[in-house]
């Protein structure tokens, strides 16, 4: 799909969320010289041809108790990486699952997957069920856990200095 | 890395430690359930507030007022969409391993890059990961290659090249 100069300028009204008021849509589509309808029409196509993944609340896991975060990295045989891919992809505790290249001789694991809990223990024991449960244990994998957080906010995709200054000002 | 500015080091190192001080989180029954069931499928329509307040049995007030404190408090980003990696303009993860009594100083420099988006430490040799976003792999480069530069570490660069994970929202209470 071809983006529309629209589509742009929609995608930066909306990356930083949508406004908390009653007729939230129509709100955008007031700034963006677009109808209510063009806005959800357009919103619904950005989401069918998959590039607006889901659209929603997006919870901070961390503020919510969720701080013991493991990215486990897997040096999976490249014949077995889309069924291991698949396999942990599937797990519910899992948080994306991801291939990813190479880069020898210094990081030999192809395959990056996450897995959030409240604490450590939980964590590795959710990893230890995995690879038990889908014999996974001759699969070289290492685990690292998050420390501290220098910095996350969501990803600035379209620069719009003015929108996001309307956005504030629009919840005080 | 010129470290030019050693006396931030102690005010960040405070703050992400208070980062990590346990606060119980008190959620009441219309909090747990906007953050658990509204996280994909979020309403197309002219009213999605008062759509959601119906399903929920509640007046379309309560649900706003409901998710700006959830806002407020920290414990939701917004109210909006994810979008697909790779998709909208160009992104990479990426990894330095650094020494660690400097892992502070190059975590700021590297933060200070509008283009980074989440920087965080882990436990491995490679400890510090960030992910860079740019509207193009040019300007993403450019900004791996700054960061190599300034700080003389090889940069670790890992693109997403194939995703297995359809994102159906963060697994609370799983």
């Amino acid at each position: 799909m071809v983006l529309t100069g629209k589509d742009r300028e929609l995608i930066a009204a909306i990356q930083g969320g949508l406004p908390l008021v009653a007729k939230p849509y129509a709100a955008i589509a007031a700034r963006l010289g677009l109808s209510e309808g063009e806005v959800i029409e357009r919103l619904q196509l950005l989401q069918t041809v998959g590039l607006i993944k889901r659209m929603g609340v997006v919870v901070k896991h961390r503020a919510l108790g969720y701080r013991a975060n493991a990215m486990v990295v897997w040096d999976v045989a490249d014949t077995e990486l889309e069924r291991v891919g698949e396999l942990l992809a599937s797990e519910a505790c899992v948080t994306l699952c991801y291939q990813r290249p190479r880069r020898l001789p210094m990081w030999r694991y192809n395959l990056f997957c996450m897995i959030h809990g409240r604490e450590r223990g939980s964590v590795l024991r959710r990893l230890e069920q995995i690879i038990t449960h889908h014999g996974l244990q001759d699969i070289a994998h290492s685990v690292l856990f998050s420390g501290r957080d220098f910095k996350q906010r969501g990803a600035r995709y379209v620069e719009s200095d003015r929108t996001v200054d309307v956005m504030r000002r629009s919840h005080g | 890395m010129v470290m030019k500015n050693r006396q931030a080091k102690d005010v960040s190192v405070q703050a992400g430690v208070l980062a990590f001080l346990d606060t119980p989180v008190e959620l009441t029954a219309l909090e747990k359930c906007l953050l658990n069931e509204y996280q994909r499928g979020f309403p197309l329509c002219t009213s999605p507030f008062k759509l959601i307040a119906e399903q929920q049995g509640v007046i379309e007030a309560e649900v706003i007022a409901t998710l700006e404190s959830l806002q407020q408090r920290g414990l939701i980003s917004r109210v909006g969409p994810v979008f697909a990696p790779r998709r909208v303009g160009a992104s990479t993860l990426a990894a330095l391993s650094v020494p660690a009594d400097d892992l502070v100083q190059v975590a700021e420099f590297v933060s200070s890059f509008e283009e980074v988006n989440h920087n965080y430490e882990r436990e491995h040799s490679y400890n510090l990961w960030f992910v860079v976003t740019a509207a193009d792999v040019t300007h993403v480069q450019q900004v791996l290659d700054a960061i190599a530069d300034e700080t003389g570490l090889p940069v670790l660069k890992l693109p997403l090249e194939r995703s297995f994970y359809i994102d159906l929202g963060f697994p609370l209470w799983c």
